[in-house]
């Protein structure tokens, strides 16, 4: 596009201020939330949600364009995950999926 | 000494499913870059420097519609925004850990990092920096290999879709939001966070539906009759 600057291509530009950007939305959160003596209930109670809340709507697609076997698997490992640790609902539902797969589901 | 090991050798178990999960995602970016213009040099350098797959592939995305720069970046900008809520959540869990420490391991904050690290201060455990870069370090070193593999073989990488590679992230995240079951006000949070997410994902597209999501499910939290709140805590 327009060359080089200081021997490094656009492409290497776009990418360091890329990671900049990404760096920078890692540390202020917590670099703005330190700047407080004490956290308002309100704040803490959204911040506890935090996980929850963002880890849902990462899943979200799977469910919306799954076709049936995405759907028995995310049932089968919410309900196996009841019981079971983490990586054996992880393992069952890595099985579950190739094997509703391959019977065409 | 040993403790450290046993800590980081813990991490490293703990983010295994995470390495295999990430394998198609991190093998695709690579793909897509040279696909998108990138060297195979650029496409390493974007994997090892920014480490967010996420916004990798909208970046890259971008990149090949020929986009002004600082559109490329503030869209990058906006994908990342989820990782101003995780830095400061997971920030309370970094008091003990010495500045450089910190300024190392928010580097390494990814989504299962993340999520990985709030279910370990669940289980009560000590979020430790040797147990955090037993995590990160696997995941790093093969999140910037598969750049390189994917950018150099990526003609030669096959469907993976019949051995439900591409679906074990969803299975992965899905596991790991029931670890966050005991939390106060779970369900609510839940049920929001998944309908406004639902509505995004149809309407903005992937992967808007992640912040709209995660904001409408903490704005509920947050706006929760304290009230109630101290019912539900019980």
């Amino acid at each position: 596009m327009m060359g080089d600057f200081l021997g490094l291509s656009d492409n290497v530009w776009i990418i360091i201020f890329a990671a900049i950007i990404t760096y920078f939305t890692r540390v202020s959160g917590h670099l703005i939330l330190s700047r407080f003596e004490t956290i308002h209930p309100r704040v803490e109670a959204g911040l506890n949600a935090v996980p929850a809340a963002v880890v849902t709507a990462i899943v979200v697609p799977a469910v919306l364009t799954g076709g049936w076997a995405e759907i028995i698997t995310v049932i089968i490992a919410v309900i196996a995950s009841l019981r079971l640790s983490m990586m054996k609902v992880f393992f069952m539902g890595w099985v579950l999926i190739i094997a509703l797969r391959a019977i065409g589901l | 000494m040993s403790d450290n090991f046993s800590q980081f050798m813990r991490g490293a178990k703990d983010g295994f499913p995470v390495v295999i999960a990430a394998t198609p995602f991190g093998l695709l970016f690579g793909t897509l870059a040279i696909e998108n213009g990138f060297t195979i040099s650029e496409a390493v350098l974007m994997s090892a420097l920014v480490f967010a797959g996420a916004s990798q592939m909208v970046g890259i995305e971008l990149f090949g519609q020929n986009i002004a720069p600082w559109l490329i970046l503030l869209s990058i900008f906006a994908v990342n925004f989820r990782h101003v809520l995780y830095s400061a959540t997971l920030g309370r869990y970094f008091k003990h850990m010495s500045k450089s420490q910190q300024a190392i391991a928010f580097f390494f904050m990814t989504d299962p990092q993340f999520a990985a690290s709030e279910q370990r201060g669940e289980r009560g455990e000590k979020l430790t920096f040797a147990w955090y870069m037993g995590m990160a370090i696997p995941l790093y070193v093969f999140w910037v290999a598969e750049a390189w593999l994917g950018a150099v073989f990526g003609s030669l990488i096959t469907d993976t879709e019949a051995l439900g590679i591409t679906f074990l992230l969803s299975i992965y995240f899905l596991a790991l939001l029931m670890s966050f079951r005991g939390r106060s006000l779970f369900v609510p949070v839940v049920a929001a966070s998944a309908m406004s997410s639902s509505i995004a994902f149809l309407t903005l597209g992937s992967p808007w539906h992640v912040s709209v999501g995660g904001v409408f499910g903490i704005l509920v939290a947050a706006c929760w009759p304290t009230r109630k709140r101290e019912a539900s805590e019980q």
